[in-house]
């Protein structure tokens, strides 16, 4: 055939695909709801199952405060990735580490009940099937968010030495898409936990 | 063109050191490459799989032998099946999809490279870590080494008082292990199907292959991802002292069938739908016919993706639940019966008139085609409940599920082995080798497993190491021993075939089958950036249109 070939793909006029990035993690949200899914209805399962103590309306406190802030981190961390398309790199950078600092607020918050439940109220995962599954719950969900952090983290180092501009906002918007997830999650494990389960 | 970019390949190759070329490999994020990769690993655990389906057959023969001791007759079925279903039926089936699916999508390489070499390597270690409990599986307790507790692993054999030391936990992490790599190439089949498609490609456009591994890797994200999550559960049973599965504390064995099922039972169809891509596409080629009724056999397989995810508990009949839910799950089962027929009929359909040449990727397929339906027929015996009671953990289910895999899905692997082999390898495999392969391992198969049901209506449980003589069993146990051993002759002969046909087969050429899809439109094997130029498809069958530019299909679709 023809001559030199080139291996950048020359896409055609009027032919479009989905981002391949966004379709990934979209896949893989998929797949995490599915484990979350089974950790939830492992949990509702086993409610009121336990055959010792101590029980969850016994122990749980509801996290309201920290809840809001991993909450509306996902609102700081979506306008972050407006300003980072629109070229607004001070107001990017304040945000996405003001994102960081709500969900590092967060991970405390569940830090502090877990050393809470365990040193004052003796309930660790092997206690009974609560301690079982409500560790195993709340400790998937953090463990997902400490993903996260670690991931929002490496942006924030590359935005600090400069090499995220807004040719990388769909990329970004990709690792927002992931935040989004956790923090939705933690609006199902919020209810099952502190409002049906108690 | 493509011929002379690749004997500069080819000179290159030549005179390099096999280090280097052995690291080019462990290195490779091509899509071929890996593909090959899966291939040869998938090929390497079946033979290992296989001698322990011998070990265990061989036990079998005669009442009362001693040719393996219980406790290794529990490790050889549990790892035997264990190998079979999740490091030689996936890694095959995802080594074609790496293979093919940029191939005939008219793409340079899948989606996310890099983490498609993760995802094998993943799955790679998942396997090493499974066999690597024949030396660690001890720890400190000398309790026995390879896993031996059946390989869905109900509780409480998995509790730390019934397995100590570290088998069940190899068995645990290899499965978690294999399954993120699954997930990874699941997604990245997803990713590029959707998004690398070459102009022209609509869905409406794309080879049936690409469609039913994009409803495969549908379902291996939604399947795979609650056994992960169930093993994760065990591992903090197993270490952090949890109470998921332990009843004692109030925990319940029967949520780990639960759980587990929910990943077994859509992971039969994971492992089908690819042998349906295979059959839709190897069928209409050598019928000389275009496939019959397309759009209905995209339906039917999304239709088959979405009823297979409620059946699970068609598994657990035997365990009480109460009639609404065996109502259901006996329902569901019927149901997901009608799509498969009507793949069953589409294919017969293509067949139907066709200049039908039985090439040995053909004959293959024929015999898939008359297994599949008999798998299915007494998989809705099974599905009967009331039924499903006389018969669970009967070898009338071992010898239902042989049929599935062995007679279905792995018969069209074959096929897929004998009809791709030539545009992998630029050889083509030798077909009276071929024959002889199709021949012996039907007659293998058929002594086996048809055979095999006859025990199970008699009451012969699955699992058991031996048996006690004047039951009735011993004649058809004989038969199916010397079954076995046909079958790995005749897969003997095919990796024989796999290995010579490499250097001495005839040179295959583009496009030795005449067929009408992308990957024939390229060298065999394709150069390491498939298309020099990205091609443009007007139709379903772009090669067609290239080959009758007087009577194109695009001019009626």
């Amino acid at each position: 055939m023809s001559t030199a070939t080139s291996p950048v793909v020359q896409p055609a006029a009027g032919w479009t695909l989905p981002y391949r990035g966004k379709v990934a993690m979209a896949c893989l949200i998929f797949a995490e709801s599915a484990i979350f899914t089974i950790f939830v209805v492992a949990y509702l399962f086993y409610l009121g199952k336990s055959l010792t103590g101590p029980i969850p309306r016994e122990v749980l406190e509801v996290p309201i405060f920290y809840s809001v802030c991993l909450l509306s981190s996902s609102l700081t961390l979506h306008f972050a990735t407006k300003f980072l398309h629109g070229g607004k790199r001070g107001a990017f950078l304040g945000l996405w580490f003001f994102t960081i600092v709500l969900g590092a607020l967060f991970l405390f918050g569940t830090a502090q009940e877990w050393h809470r439940l365990i040193y004052e109220r003796g309930l660790t995962i092997s206690t009974n099937l609560f301690g079982t599954t409500y560790y195993a719950l709340v400790g998937l969900h953090g463990f997902h968010v400490i993903v996260g952090l670690l991931m929002l983290m490496i942006v924030l180092l590359f935005a600090f030495l400069g090499r995220v501009g807004p040719e990388q906002s769909a990329r970004v918007e990709v690792l927002s898409m992931y935040w989004h997830f956790v923090d939705a999650v933690w609006v199902v494990v919020f209810t099952v936990v502190y409002v049906l389960g108690r | 063109m493509s011929s002379d970019v690749m004997t500069i390949q080819k000179a290159r190759t030549a005179d390099r050191p096999w280090v280097e070329s052995l690291h080019e490999w462990v290195t490779t994020v091509d899509h071929k490459r890996l593909g090959i990769l899966y291939i040869l690993y998938a090929l390497v655990c079946l033979v290992i799989g296989g001698i322990e389906a011998i070990i265990i057959r061989v036990q079998l023969t005669r009442p009362h032998l001693d040719f393996v001791s219980p406790q290794v007759f529990n490790r050889m079925f549990t790892m035997h099946g264990t190998t079979m279903i999740f490091f030689v039926v996936m890694p095959v089936l995802f080594g074609f999809a790496n293979y093919l699916v940029p191939l005939v999508i008219g793409a340079r390489d899948m989606a996310f490279p890099r983490l498609n070499a993760f995802s094998f390597w993943l799955t790679a270690l998942g396997g090493f870590l499974l066999y690597f409990s024949f030396l660690g599986g001890n720890g400190l307790y000398g309790a026995g080494s390879a896993p031996d507790v059946g390989w869905w692993a109900y509780a409480p054999l998995t509790s730390r008082a019934f397995s100590p030391g570290h088998s069940s936990d190899y068995w645990t992490i290899a499965l978690m292990v294999s399954g993120f790599g699954s997930i990874g190439t699941a997604i990245n089949i997803i990713a590029t199907i959707l998004c690398m498609r070459c102009p022209g490609m609509k869905l409406s456009r794309m080879p049936l292959l690409a469609w039913l591994y994009l409803i495969m890797a549908g379902m291996v994200i939604l399947a795979i991802s609650p056994l992960t999550a169930a093993q994760i559960m065990l591992s903090i049973d197993r270490y952090l002292g949890g109470h998921f599965f332990d009843t004692q504390a109030g925990g319940s064995a029967t949520l780990w069938m639960h759980f587990f099922w929910i990943f077994g039972h859509p992971e039969v169809y994971v492992l089908v739908i690819p042998a349906f891509a295979f059959a839709s596409e190897i069928i209409p080629v050598f019928s000389r016919k275009p496939i019959f009724g397309y759009p209905v056999m995209v339906g039917a397989t999304v239709c088959i993706g979405f009823v297979s995810m409620s059946v699970w508990a068609h598994h657990m009949f035997t365990i009480g639940m109460n009639s609404y839910a065996n109502s259901f799950f006996a329902i569901t089962t019927m149901a997901v019966g009608v799509p498969t027929g009507i793949k069953i009929f589409n294919w017969l359909g293509t067949m139907w008139g066709g200049k039908i040449q039985f090439k040995t990727p053909m004959l293959f397929c024929t015999g898939f085609l008359f297994q599949f339906l008999i798998a299915g027929l007494t998989g809705i015996m099974l599905g009967a409940a009331p039924f499903n009671w006389q018969l669970s953990g009967s070898y009338f289910v071992v010898a239902h599920f042989h049929y599935v895999i062995v007679g279905g899905i792995l018969f069209a692997l074959f096929a897929a082995f004998y009809y791709w082999y030539p545009k992998i390898t630029g050889r083509m495999l030798n077909e009276s080798l071929g024959k002889l392969h199709f021949w012996l391992f039907l007659i293998g198969f058929h002594l086996t497993f048809d055979v095999m049901h006859i025990p199970g209506i008699l009451g012969m449980p699955r699992r058991i190491y031996t048996y006690e003589p004047g039951r009735g069993w011993e004649l058809w146990n004989l038969i199916a021993t010397i079954g076995a051993f046909v079958q790995g002759i005749a897969t003997v002969i095919f990796v024989m075939n796999l290995i010579v046909s490499y250097w001495k087969g005839q040179k295959a050429g583009n496009d030795p089958w005449d067929a009408w899809t992308l990957e024939w439109s390229v060298s065999s094997p394709p150069p390491a950036y498939n298309f020099a130029s990205i091609p443009t498809v007007a139709s379903r069958r772009p090669l067609w249109d290239q080959k009758h530019p007087e009577d194109p299909d695009s001019r009626y679709e």
